[in-house]
């Protein structure tokens, strides 16, 4: 993998990559699980390859519809809204789905070794 | 294609006016539709959880507005279903994922609360794949969703329970969500009308986000009038979505039934090439035939990128879902997998518990193409491609006021003949997945059945925030 060549689309997923990208997303797959999601992600990213027949180098990305819509419906976009305190959960219903707490605070297994 | 005024097509208006007229009481009604679910979901399982004590208690409220002889909400006593990806106090949000088994949700998402304060009557939660991540219903943790018209089919995904509810009489009227196709391609396989709102058009504050650029709320009706009327009800800006937008709301009943006359209808060629259905085509170019008499113009365009909506969709939609579902790590809410003895083995092992087949799929391909050294050769070059398309319709719109395509290229297949070949399924969103990436707004409306009896969906698109039009047309579509 080198960053600086990234316009390689044309290399299969190997294993290796499926275990690196399972780590990256916090994913525990089991032996059976990494082989077939190295066969689908092969399979998928064959077909988006084909994204590569066009010539892309003048066209802006698009990231979210508002960026067309600016431009194009007239319609103009107030994102935000105006910065005021305002009351928010309180505690007890903001833990009441959680896994684990201790009424305070969410617990989770030990993070640092002491 | 007219519908007979039986229970299991029951209106808007149909039940508005027989409680407003003392014919029956909300309280009465409801009962009556949890009696229908009781019968009718042990085979089709649309219903994830019912909203008994909500529901009766709402429907009391509008059974003592009518006995104080107030004025009645737009949606007073209507029996409406909620898909289990928006929140809604008091019931479990499940998004159809094991991983959020046992989480109730301590409030209203906002398109939930707007129905309530019309009116409506919430029965309960519905099916769908997980995380709306589906074309099939099957990818459900809580079993697949089955076709009221054909029990051995799928009812479309990923609003399976949505569609399946309204197609069986269990709902008046449901709410889905739409990402790339997963309202209108399941209001086509199971006869019944689904609408994708303008991107903005409708707050998504309390939806549980699969790719936030792309996701919408939708209605699910018997009607076109209906899905007309409920839009009225859910859009319009809301404070807590930075996305939703201020455009004003008009009324979308007030022009439903003017004439399409002189109405311009584009055909995009590519939506009618290969791996089109001959059964589907027929009745697609019956439907142009009953436009074109209805005093249309038909006009033959094209949409030249449209092979490459699908690989752009999938590109884009994973990588936001890669993001938006790393929340999902076993602290705050849901499922939490045992006995793990560091933080990182409990984020890994609850997320592999917890997700199912599909969306593993998802985040792995998602985290993927967003990886140093993909970014620009996946990620930024399917924005680009994003562009492309959204041109397409834009300069179509230039030339014609609707599209009016296949909603899929198939009517519902069978359980279980795509389930191992995750390309062939991403096909049955060939036609839907474009007005995602585009932000444009749709609608699927019944016009035809198969040979075999399988509903089949007419699709018309319009432009940024026109959905009076798409209405208009569908309306047309609807009556001829």
């Amino acid at each position: 993998m080198n960053p600086s060549h990234s316009s390689d689309t044309s290399k299969t997923i190997t294993l290796e990559d499926v275990r690196r990208v399972a780590e990256l997303a916090s994913l525990e797959l089991t032996a059976e699980e990494e082989t077939h999601m190295q066969r689908d992600l092969a399979a998928i990213l064959g077909q988006v390859a084909q994204l590569n027949q066009l010539d892309t180098t003048e066209i802006p990305p698009m990231a979210q519809v508002s960026e067309i819509l600016g431009q194009h419906a007239g319609a103009h976009t107030q994102a935000l809204r105006a910065d005021v305190p305002r009351a928010s959960l309180e505690r007890a219903a903001a833990l009441s789905s959680a896994p684990d707490t201790d009424g305070i605070y969410f617990k989770v297994p030990k993070v640092i070794e002491r | 294609m007219t519908t007979a005024m039986t229970k299991t097509a029951m209106t808007i208006d149909d039940a508005r006016q027989a409680i407003a007229s003392g014919k029956t009481k909300a309280t009465t009604l409801a009962e009556s539709f949890y009696q229908t679910i009781a019968a009718e979901d042990p085979k089709i399982n649309a219903w994830l959880s019912l909203s008994r004590e909500r529901a009766l208690q709402q429907a009391a409220r509008v059974d003592a507005m009518v006995t104080r002889g107030d004025a009645l909400p737009a949606l007073a006593g209507v029996p409406i279903g909620i898909k289990d990806v928006l929140t809604m106090q008091g019931a479990p949000a499940t998004a159809g994922s094991k991983i959020l088994e046992g989480y109730q949700p301590p409030y209203d998402a906002t398109a939930v609360a707007r129905l309530e304060s019309a009116g409506a009557v919430l029965l309960g939660k519905l099916n769908c794949d997980e995380f709306a991540m589906g074309s099939s219903n099957e990818n459900s943790a809580y079993g697949p969703v089955h076709n009221p018209r054909a029990l051995d089919r799928v009812p479309g995904g990923s609003s399976g329970g949505s569609a399946a509810a309204v197609a069986a009489g269990m709902a008046v009227a449901t709410l889905g969500t739409d990402t790339g196709g997963s309202i209108r391609q399941p209001a086509s396989f199971c006869g019944v009308v689904g609408m994708l709102p303008t991107y903005g058009r409708i707050s998504r504050y309390g939806l549980i986000a699969f790719a936030s650029s792309l996701d919408r709320v939708g209605p699910f009706t018997h009607t076109v009038r209906d899905a007309a009327t409920l839009l009225g009800v859910l859009a319009g800006h809301d404070p807590m979505d930075a996305t939703s937008s201020p455009v004003p709301v008009p009324d979308y009943t007030a022009d439903l039934n003017k004439p399409v006359k002189g109405l311009r209808v584009g055909v995009p060629r590519e939506y009618f090439a290969e791996g089109l259905d001959a059964e589907v085509r027929a009745a697609i170019e019956k439907t142009l035939d009953q436009l074109r008499a209805a005093g249309c113009t038909l006009h033959n365009i094209s949409l030249p990128h449209t092979q490459y909506a699908i690989p752009t969709y999938y590109v884009l939609a994973t990588a936001e879902a890669s993001s938006n579902l790393a929340r999902f790590d076993g602290v705050r809410y849901g499922y939490r997998a045992p006995q793990a003895d560091s933080l990182n083995a409990m984020y890994r092992r609850t997320r592999d518990g917890g997700f199912g087949a599909e969306v593993k799929r998802r985040i792995l391909l998602g985290t993927y193409v967003l990886s140093a050294g993909y970014y620009d050769a996946y990620y930024r070059k399917a924005q680009q491609v994003r562009m492309l398309l959204t041109r397409d319709y834009l300069q179509a719109f230039s030339e014609v006021d609707v599209l009016l395509t296949p909603t899929a290229p198939t009517p519902a297949f069978r359980l279980g003949e795509k389930t191992d070949d995750p390309l062939a399924m991403y096909l049955a969103d060939i036609y839907t997945v474009t007005a995602n990436l585009a932000g444009i707004c749709g609608i699927s409306v019944p016009c035809g059945i198969s040979k075999t009896g399988l509903p089949i969906g007419a699709q018309v698109l319009g432009r940024h925030f026109d959905e009076a039009t798409i209405l208009r047309v569908a309306q047309a579509i609807e009556s001829a």
